[in-house]
């Protein structure tokens, strides 16, 4: 809270003591565009004072008769992305656990697929989301058609899964040789020691990679859903509002607000579930 | 892997002084003695295809109810032979039987209970939890686990601390919940490597002596890594002395300072104790200063 009041006063602060136009070098006289712009125009229409922004979130969307709140409309939008991010995560969590699971089972996968692991986030997500899109729209089973919000969700955790991959193998790996030795004393099969020794082990490491997977997951959803043309969600609104930016400067700002929002809920369910999952962070101490 | 609770009787009421402690060249019936290592051989591939030697022709036998140390610098293999008799590795050549059974099988079996230097507790387990693991893993029904714990705990003196987490705890508290866990599944065989290595000179004294009580108390067979020799006087009925380069068994001494549950803080500085720790030291530099026949580069196996 104290640091979205600190953001708004930096902002306001910057207002104030910003040129209106900015700040050019080499710019030649009565040429637009010429010049590097070192800082950015505090104008109304680049930099709308915070309190409008807040205004306008109240205000209804357009003049129509009926019309929403900005504000309501934006968190319709957000809950929308937060089902499908949400939906990713869960995926993305899933698949990347199960990747996982089989490195750790055979070394020879592990050889095999991290590098794939690893390829596969560096293909850029502007690049693959037309093709889940045209890959998805000719699957079609009986009563099954693909939507285009399921588009989103492949993409949200296409990005999300990476990091649960890599740290539940650390994770899973995590316990030291006397404690696989001890397992090994009890005679306790690859499963009894996954169970009682290397899942609980590998919390510590999988609550950091649970965090980025749910942030991957956000900036998944939002980015997809603009480059898939899925309606309803707030990376959606995001584009849409951006073209009223001239005419109606705090508008866009809404949405962005709402993505930010969107982070931080998501950040919240992680922290939750580190918080139930505490016990397992205790580590030993070896006196 | 969950075979029930181990099947095996009772510990033998084994009086220490009637075993036959001085009497190791005697035969004595296979499926009685503890230990039984033949011709024990364990060669580790280094790089380049070198081989490294770390064990070689081990002839030990420990009888049931005996507490025999192993004792020698580091390299000699000691713990490597530890490790094959709990199983966790496997010997090149030669044959080890627990209890008259492989040393696999008797792991299967759980015939024995096993320390090692550092605790190793699972941290999110609470103190009673760390120590009904392997009763839990076996699948000892709650009841029976919960006095089985409650127990263990009045034998460790740790009765208080059933609730504590590891990370809560002293070295020393650490290590007795190790043991108690070791001793969770009433084995007749206790396999300890060097458990009181990481701990101060005090808290180890004090450890040696409650290990001698626990052990008169359950009257099982110890095997004991150290490389401290009042250590391995104090506590054995026997000291396995090793030498390096490779890896072999160069003396036995008997000490027996008397029955495990009469020895106390004053036997420190008991005149038979002295002529222990000689003899032991002795033992020890003979071995060290004697040629090493096919010496191998110095790796430690520990």
């Amino acid at each position: 809270m104290v640091g979205v009041l600190a953001l708004a006063v930096l902002w306001e602060l910057y207002k104030l003591v910003g040129p209106a136009d900015g700040w050019l070098v080499g710019a030649q006289e009565g040429v637009t565009g010429s010049g590097i712009r070192l800082l950015p125009r505090t104008s109304d229409q680049a930099m709308p004072h915070t309190w409008d922004m807040v205004a306008r979130v109240i205000e209804p969307v357009t003049r129509a008769q009926g019309a929403l709140p900005l504000g309501v409309v934006v968190l319709l939008a957000a809950l929308t992305s937060l089902g499908v991010a949400a939906l990713g995560w869960l995926v993305g969590v899933v698949v990347g656990f199960a990747l996982a699971l089989l490195m750790l089972g055979f070394r020879i996968a592990e050889r095999a697929v991290l590098p794939f692991v690893i390829l596969s986030q560096t293909v850029p997500l502007i690049a693959l989301a037309p093709l889940i899109r045209n890959w998805g729209s000719r699957l079609e089973f009986g009563a099954f058609s693909w939507e285009s919000w399921m588009s989103v969700v492949i993409i949200a955790s296409y990005l999300a899964f990476f990091p649960v991959a890599v740290g539940a193998l650390r994770g899973l790996q995590s316990p030291d040789a006397a404690h696989l030795d001890l397992m090994r004393s009890y005679a306790a099969g690859w499963w009894t020691t996954l169970f009682r020794l290397r899942l609980p082990a590998s919390v510590p490491f999988l609550i950091p990679a649970l965090r980025l997977a749910a942030a991957n997951a956000v900036v998944g959803t939002v980015v997809a859903e603009i480059s898939v043309g899925f309606t309803g969600g707030i990376g959606r609104l995001i584009l849409e509002t951006a073209v009223a930016a001239s005419s109606d400067p705090a508008k866009p700002w809404a949405p962005i607000l709402g993505a930010v929002l969107l982070g931080l809920v998501a950040a919240g369910f992680v922290a939750l579930l580190a918080a139930f999952l505490s016990p397992f962070r205790r580590q030993e101490t070896v006196a | 892997m969950s075979s029930p609770t181990p099947s095996t009787p009772a510990p033998e009421p084994t009086p220490p002084d009637t075993t036959s402690g001085a009497t190791a060249t005697a035969v004595a019936d296979a499926t009685t003695e503890a230990v039984v290592a033949r011709g024990v051989e364990r060669v580790f591939a280094g790089a380049k295809g070198a081989e490294v030697v770390a064990l070689t022709g081990i002839e030990l036998t420990v009888h049931a109810g005996e507490f025999v140390s192993l004792i020698g610098p580091s390299g000699c293999g000691k713990s490597t032979l530890l490790r094959l008799i709990a199983d966790l590795d496997e010997p090149t050549a030669g044959e080890i039987r627990v209890f008259g059974r492989t040393a696999k099988q008797a792991r299967i079996d759980q015939s024995y209970g096993i320390a090692f230097q550092q605790a190793g507790l699972l941290p999110w387990r609470s103190v009673a939890a760390n120590i009904e693991l392997p009763l839990q893993l076996h699948g000892a029904d709650a009841a029976t686990r919960r006095a089985r714990v409650a127990e263990l705990l009045d034998l460790v003196g740790l009765a208080d601390f059933a609730k504590h987490y590891p990370d809560q705890l002293s070295g020393g508290m650490q290590q007795r919940v190790a043991i108690a866990r070791s001793l969770a599944e009433q084995p007749r065989l206790l396999l300890m490597d060097e458990p009181f290595g990481a701990l101060d000179e005090m808290t180890r004294e004090r450890m040696q002596t409650e290990l001698l009580r626990i052990r008169a108390e359950t009257g099982a067979a110890v095997v004991f890594v150290t490389h401290s020799i009042p250590e391995a006087v104090y506590l054995s009925d026997r000291v396995v002395v090793m030498s390096p380069r490779p890896g072999r068994i160069t003396d036995e001494i008997d000490v027996r300072l008397g029955d495990a549950a009469d020895r106390g803080e004053d036997l420190r500085e008991d005149a038979a104790f002295f002529a222990g720790v000689t003899a032991v030291r002795e033992a020890l530099h003979g071995a060290e200063s004697a040629p090493a026949a096919g010496a191998a580069r110095g790796v430690d196996v520990r």
